[in-house]
């Protein structure tokens, strides 16, 4: 297996996903599977290819300082689960 | 057993662009809350980031003013973190391949020079402000602050004092200031400290447990954590306990600091290269633009002002430690061209007045000009030093030029020998004894004489005069 039981908790916490222990098991079948397949790209012999982080080859895509209107505030409120009007509400964080 | 204190501060300074970082939305403070957003702004999918230009102009001025390395090829990573600030679930940043790196800047603490290293300088975007509910389990989230652009300032562990800190801190916020790229505004949070600092005993090479400190947010806060936090890990280190790694939160009000609990486990940012954005390529013809753009900075200031106008080290150091005073400073001296004389004004009635803050004196209602004038109203002969402060002060109060308040309250200087002898001969004549004590050898009565007559001129007298002629009038 490519992903130990600890690591796929840790892996799942930091996604926010809470897993029930009968989802552990085949949650890591399934996540072996994928890390299995992306490690035969290891197989490729890249020693003489520069590190690409970007497929396209274009750079320097700057906009001007310019401001433009933004939302009003209905409508960047409106997708929210829970607002008051002004603000997004959520369950406390401190 | 003697502790070294080893400090490294992470400075945010929010930069001065109109609009946002990735978007056009305006960074303005204080709208109403979620006014200033878009999609991009509130994490819609399907949108894509471009960079401002001017943030990424602005942060190639910082990097040569604080002598870094620019990387002509850098690019924005993803931090991953789940925060009801971010909607996105991550924060566009800089990990690898920052926009400079490999700098420093010069400090002066207690006469002693100093240079601490700038690890890095990055660019990021802000994320929303979180305001809590006293009475409800609620919090409310404002994302106008999300996507400001930010500019972090990494330095080297090189600090080794509270004092240093305070001194680092002030360096970069003048050379910020000076280039006009952050309005400095601490209270506000366009201009934001954490520090890391741990103890080691001194000989030891390798570094103690760190914490991390936040939530101060201005210079004496700063520094008053840092002295609160070497106290609390000496007394530790002390009881032969250990220092806890953790973030702690100063607590201005009692002076305390407070574990921050809950954000500690989750120290797993997954940084990624950002696939939504293109690498920046940095040109050596732009870093000379830019090169050519910079100000005189805080200090090359300082050295001109030694060595061309032949100012102390100390009042040098004032006038330049903020791009406000520095400016007023050079302002006066076309109106005014003694250097010195005007430094001493600037440095104490001018300080004392706004209370030592730079920002207030631009709002000041005594302009350079007129406090060039009222300087040479003294040269002049036209009214004594000691009218002259509370000249001062009435301009500071009323906003009007020292003539029109001399004019208009008969402040004129009373120069006039024959004018005055008679007074003088008054004030004699009334203090027979104080006289032949004089005549006596009692030459300190002379403040008594002198005092007299201030009082009868309501302080108009010319003092030099009016010394002259007591001497001459009770030796005859």
């Amino acid at each position: 297996m490519k992903i130990t039981r600890e690591e796929l908790i840790h892996v799942a916490n930091l996604a926010n996903l809470k897993l029930s222990p009968e989802e552990i098991g085949p949650m890591r079948d399934q996540l072996d599977k994928i890390l299995s397949y992306v490690d035969k790209l290891n197989e490729l012999d890249t020693k003489n290819i520069a590190p690409t982080t970007h497929a396209i080859s274009i750079q320097n895509a700057f906009r001007e300082d310019v401001v433009r209107e933004s939302l009003d505030q209905k409508d960047a409120l409106s997708n929210g689960p829970q607002q008051n009007g002004e603000a997004f509400v959520v369950p406390s964080v401190i | 057993m003697e502790f070294e204190t080893v400090i490294g501060l992470e400075v945010h300074a929010q930069l001065k662009t109109k609009s946002k970082i990735f978007c056009g939305c305006s960074t303005a403070f204080g709208a109403p809350p979620n006014t200033n957003t878009c999609e991009l702004c509130l994490g819609m999918p399907g949108v894509l980031p471009v960079l401002n230009k001017k943030v990424v102009e602005y942060s190639m001025k910082m990097a040569l003013a604080t002598n870094c390395r620019i990387n002509k090829m850098n690019r924005f990573a993803r931090k991953n973190y789940f925060y009801p600030d971010l909607p996105k679930g991550y924060q566009i940043s800089q990990f690898e391949l920052p926009i400079a790196e490999h700098g420093w800047v010069d400090i002066n603490v207690e006469e002693q020079h100093k240079r601490i290293g700038i690890t890095r300088i990055h660019m990021e975007e802000d994320a929303g402000k979180l305001i809590h509910d006293e009475h409800e389990p609620y919090s409310y989230v404002d994302l106008n602050r999300t996507g400001v652009p930010l500019m972090e300032i990494v330095s080297e562990p090189d600090i080794r004092s509270p004092e240093e800190a305070s001194a680092y801190l002030k360096k970069l916020h003048a050379t910020l200031r000076y280039l006009d790229i952050c309005d400095g505004n601490m209270e506000e949070g366009s201009f934001r400290c954490d520090a890391n600092i741990s103890l080691r005993p001194i000989g030891q090479e390798e570094f103690g447990t760190r914490t991390e400190l936040k939530n101060m947010n201005s210079f004496r806060n700063v520094q008053r954590a840092l002295e609160y936090e070497v106290r609390r890990q000496r007394d530790i280190l002390l009881d032969g306990g250990e220092v806890v790694q953790e973030t702690l939160l100063w607590d201005a009000n009692k002076n305390i600091t407070n574990s921050m609990r809950g954000k500690e486990e989750a120290h797993d940012y997954r940084y990624f290269p950002d696939p939504d954005l293109i690498p920046i390529v940095i040109y050596d013809d732009w870093i000379e633009d830019m090169r050519n753009t910079l100000p005189e900075l805080p200090d090359q200031k300082r050295v001109r002002f030694e060595e061309e106008l032949g100012l102390p080290g100390y009042d040098a150091e004032v006038l330049t430690a903020s791009r406000e005073f520095a400016d007023y400073f050079e302002e006066a001296l076309k109106h005014y061209p003694q250097a010195k004389k005007l430094s001493n004004w600037m440095m104490t009635e001018l300080m004392r007045e706004i209370k030592g803050e730079p920002s207030a004196v631009q709002s000041c209602l005594v302009t350079p000009e007129n406090l060039g004038a009222l300087l040479t109203m003294i040269d002049k002969g036209t009214i004594s030093g000691k009218i002259a402060k509370t000249v001062f002060t009435e301009m500071m109060e009323t906003g009007k030029d020292a003539d029109t308040i001399v004019k208009d309250k008969g402040l004129v200087q009373m120069s006039d020998e024959g004018e005055l002898l008679d007074i003088v001969k008054e004030i004699i004549a009334a203090n027979p004894e104080q006289a032949a004590d004089f005549k006596g050898g009692k030459t300190k009565l002379m403040g008594f004489f002198v005092g007299q007559l201030m009082q009868k001129t309501k302080g108009k007298a010319n003092p030099k005069l009016a010394n002259e002629l007591f001497s001459k009038e009770l030796n005859k």
